[in-house]
C-alpha cells in the first residue's frame, strides 16, 4: 500500500513538472487540436500514423529488449542440451550448463587446413553467424554444394568430449537443405573419426512426423556403429556397392526402406526415413557434405593419425 | 457471474462457438488451422496466441475507433495487429521455446490471418473497447475450438499421440496401430473441417447457406432465355 501511495505521490510530481513544462503545453494544445479536427484531415492522418507508429515502435522494442536476455538463454541451453545429447551425456533433470561446462570443450577448427585455429575465443565463436559475414565466410562452387547451403564460414566450431585427456567422441555441426527447411544438427564420432556414435538435428522445419522424425530416437539409434568413409573393403568391392575412387571418401547414405545388416555395405547405410524421400536424401547430402573435403576430411585426417592436430 | 456479463458480453462470447464460428460458419482462418493442427501442444499454443491477439487489438482498435482516419483504416488497423502479434511472439520465445521452435513462423503469421482483421474491421470499428474485447475472446475461442477437435484427430490417428504422450501403441515400436501419414499432412485437415462444417450444418441448418444460382436441367434450359 504504502508503495501505491508513494509511485501516487511520485506520479502527481512528474504531471505537476509536466504542466508548468512549456513544451509539454504546446503538446497538450497541439493534440487537443489535432483530435478536434475531422478525421479525414491531411493533418490528423499524418499525426495519428505517426504517433500510432511511435507508440507501437515502443511496445515492441520493449518486448524485444526487456526479453532478449531470456531468449538468448533459452538459444543457448538448447545448443547445450542438444550437444550433451549427441555426445550421449544428457541425464534427464541434471543441470545443463554444468554438466556441459564439465564434460565439453570447444574448438575452432580451421575447415581448409584442418588445424585448430587458436587465437579465437570458442565460446563466442558463432558459426552460423559468421557463415553469413562475408569476411568470414567462402562461397561454395556449385557443383561442389551437395547439401544447397552457397556458403561456409571458414572457421567451424567442434566440440570434444574427453575423458582423463583423450577424446572420447568428437562432435561435428552439420547443415543443408532437407524439403522445406535447412535442417541444422550435429554428427559425433569415435576418436578414430570414422565410426558414428550419434547423430541430432536442432534445428528443422521439415514435415511433422515424415522429415520431421530426424528427431526420433529411435531412429537416431539406428546410426550408431555405422561407418562415414569407405573403407577397402572387399565384400563391398565386389557387389559393387562401393568403387576403388570411394574409398576414402565419405560413403554413408540414407537408403529406401529398411538396411539389411548382415549384408556387405551396410555399416554405411541407415534406414531411409518413410515417406520422406527428399528429407532423406538431404540428410545424406548434408552428412556427406560435412564429411567431404569442403568439410571436415581434413581435420579428421589429422585426428586420426597419431600426429594429431596442429594449433 | 451474469452480474458482471451483460447481454451484449454474453452473446459476443458464445455465439462465435458453434452459430457464427470464424472457421465454420465465416470460413476465415484456414490457413492456421491446417498448418499448426497435427499436434496438439502447438495447436493449444497457437489458440492462446491468437485468442489473446484478437483480444487485445479488437480493444485498442476499439479504443481509438473515433479517431481512426478512413482513409489509412486498415494499415492502422494491421499496424495494431502486428505490434501485438511481434510481442506474443517475443514472450513465446522467451517463456515457451520449445513450443515457439515447433510454430516458428505460424505465430507471426497471425498477422494475416483473417480472423483478427476481420473482428476488427466488423466489430471493433463500431463497438466500445470492453464488448471488443470480449468479441475477440469469443471469436479465438471459436477458432480454438475448431483446432483442438481438428489437432485431437490428427494428432491421434496420424502418430498415436496426444499431447505427446502415447495413446496407441505404433506398429513400429511392437504395437497394433499403423499410423495414417495423411492425418499429419496439411490436407487432412480440409477433411476434417470439411466433416465439422457438414455436422454442424445438419445440425444447425439455418447455417446452410442459401443457393446463389441454379443449375438448369436441359429440358428447362432451351427455353429458359427470353
Amino acid at each position: 500500500m504504502l508503495d501505491k501511495k508513494m509511485s501516487c505521490k511520485h506520479l502527481e510530481g512528474i504531471c505537476a513538472a509536466l504542466d508548468k513544462n512549456e513544451h509539454y503545453q504546446k503538446f497538450k494544445a497541439y493534440r487537443d487540436k489535432v483530435l478536434a479536427l475531422g478525421n479525414d484531415s491531411l493533418e490528423k492522418t499524418i499525426a495519428i500514423a505517426v504517433s500510432l507508429c511511435l507508440v507501437c515502435a515502443v511496445l515492441v522494442s520493449f518486448a524485444a529488449v526487456a526479453l532478449k536476455p531470456l531468449q538468448v538463454n533459452n538459444k543457448e541451453a538448447d545448443m547445450k542440451k542438444n550437444i550433451l545429447d549427441v555426445a550421449g551425456l544428457l541425464e534427464e533433470g541434471a543441470d545443463i550448463n554444468a554438466a556441459f561446462a564439465e564434460k565439453i570443450e570447444a574448438k575452432i577448427v580451421d575447415l581448409e587446413t584442418g588445424d585448430y585455429v587458436e587465437n579465437i575465443n570458442a565460446n563466442e565463436y558463432d558459426q552460423r553467424k559468421a557463415a553469413k559475414d562475408p569476411a568470414q565466410s567462402v562461397a561454395i562452387p556449385k557443383e561442389k554444394d551437395i547439401a544447397h547451403i552457397r556458403v561456409k564460414a571458414k572457421y567451424a566450431k567442434v566440440f570434444l568430449v574427453k575423458e582423463g585427456g583423450a577424446i572420447k567422441s568428437i562432435i561435428l555441426p552439420m547443415h543443408g537443405y532437407g524439403l522445406w527447411s535447412t535442417l541444422y544438427g550435429f554428427l559425433s564420432l569415435d576418436p578414430d573419426g570414422q565410426t558414428v556414435q550419434s547423430i541430432n538435428f536442432y534445428d528443422q522445419a521439415e514435415t511433422p512426423g515424415l522429415g520431421g522424425e530426424v528427431v526420433n530416437p529411435n531412429w537416431r539409434a539406428l546410426w550408431k556403429g555405422k561407418k562415414v568413409y569407405a573403407e577397402s573393403d572387399q565384400p563391398a568391392l565386389e557387389k559393387g556397392l562401393i568403387t576403388e575412387a570411394d574409398i576414402g571418401e565419405p560413403a554413408l547414405s540414407l537408403i529406401k526402406g529398411v538396411v539389411d545388416n548382415t549384408k556387405p555395405g551396410s555399416q554405411y547405410q541407415v534406414d531411409g526415413l518413410a515417406g520422406a524421400s527428399l528429407t532423406s536424401n538431404g540428410v545424406t547430402n548434408l552428412v556427406r557434405y560435412w564429411m567431404s573435403n569442403e568439410g571436415f576430411a581434413p581435420y579428421l585426417k589429422k585426428v586420426r593419425t597419431v600426429k594429431g592436430v596442429k594449433s | 457471474m451474469s452480474a458482471v456479463l451483460n447481454d451484449e458480453t454474453k452473446k459476443v462470447l458464445t455465439t462465435p462457438l458453434v452459430n457464427d464460428n470464424p472457421i465454420t460458419l465465416q470460413v476465415l482462418g484456414i490457413c492456421s488451422a491446417l498448418a499448426v493442427t497435427s499436434q496438439m501442444s502447438t495447436s493449444l499454443i497457437m489458440a492462446l496466441a491468437l485468442t489473446l491477439v484478437t483480444a487485445f487489438s479488437s480493444a485498442a482498435i476499439s479504443a481509438i475507433r473515433n479517431h481512426i482516419p478512413s482513409s489509412i483504416r486498415i494499415i492502422v488497423q494491421m499496424t495494431i495487429i502486428a505490434s501485438l502479434v511481434i510481442v506474443v511472439d517475443q514472450i513465446l520465445k522467451a517463456f515457451a521455446y520449445e513450443v515457439s521452435k515447433q510454430l516458428s513462423v505460424f505465430v507471426g503469421l497471425i498477422i494475416t490471418n483473417c480472423i483478427v482483421m476481420g473482428r476488427a474491421e466488423g466489430y471493433a470499428m463500431k463497438n466500445p473497447p470492453l464488448e471488443s474485447f470480449m468479441d475477440g475472446i469469443g471469436n479465438g475461442l471459436g477458432y480454438s475450438l475448431i483446432l483442438i477437435i481438428v489437432a485431437f484427430f490428427r494428432e491421434t490417428l496420424g502418430s498415436g499421440k496426444l499431447l505427446g504422450i502415447e495413446v496407441f501403441k505404433l506398429a513400429k515400436d511392437g504395437g497394433w496401430y499403423d499410423p495414417n501419414g495423411l492425418m499429419l499432412l496439411p490436407p487432412s485437415a480440409f477433411f476434417i473441417i470439411g466433416l465439422i462444417i457438414w455436422g454442424v450444418r445438419q445440425w444447425k441448418p439455418n447455417q446452410v447457406e442459401k443457393v446463389e444460382f441454379k443449375i438448369m436441367s436441359i429440358a428447362h434450359g432451351e427455353g429458359g432465355h427470353h
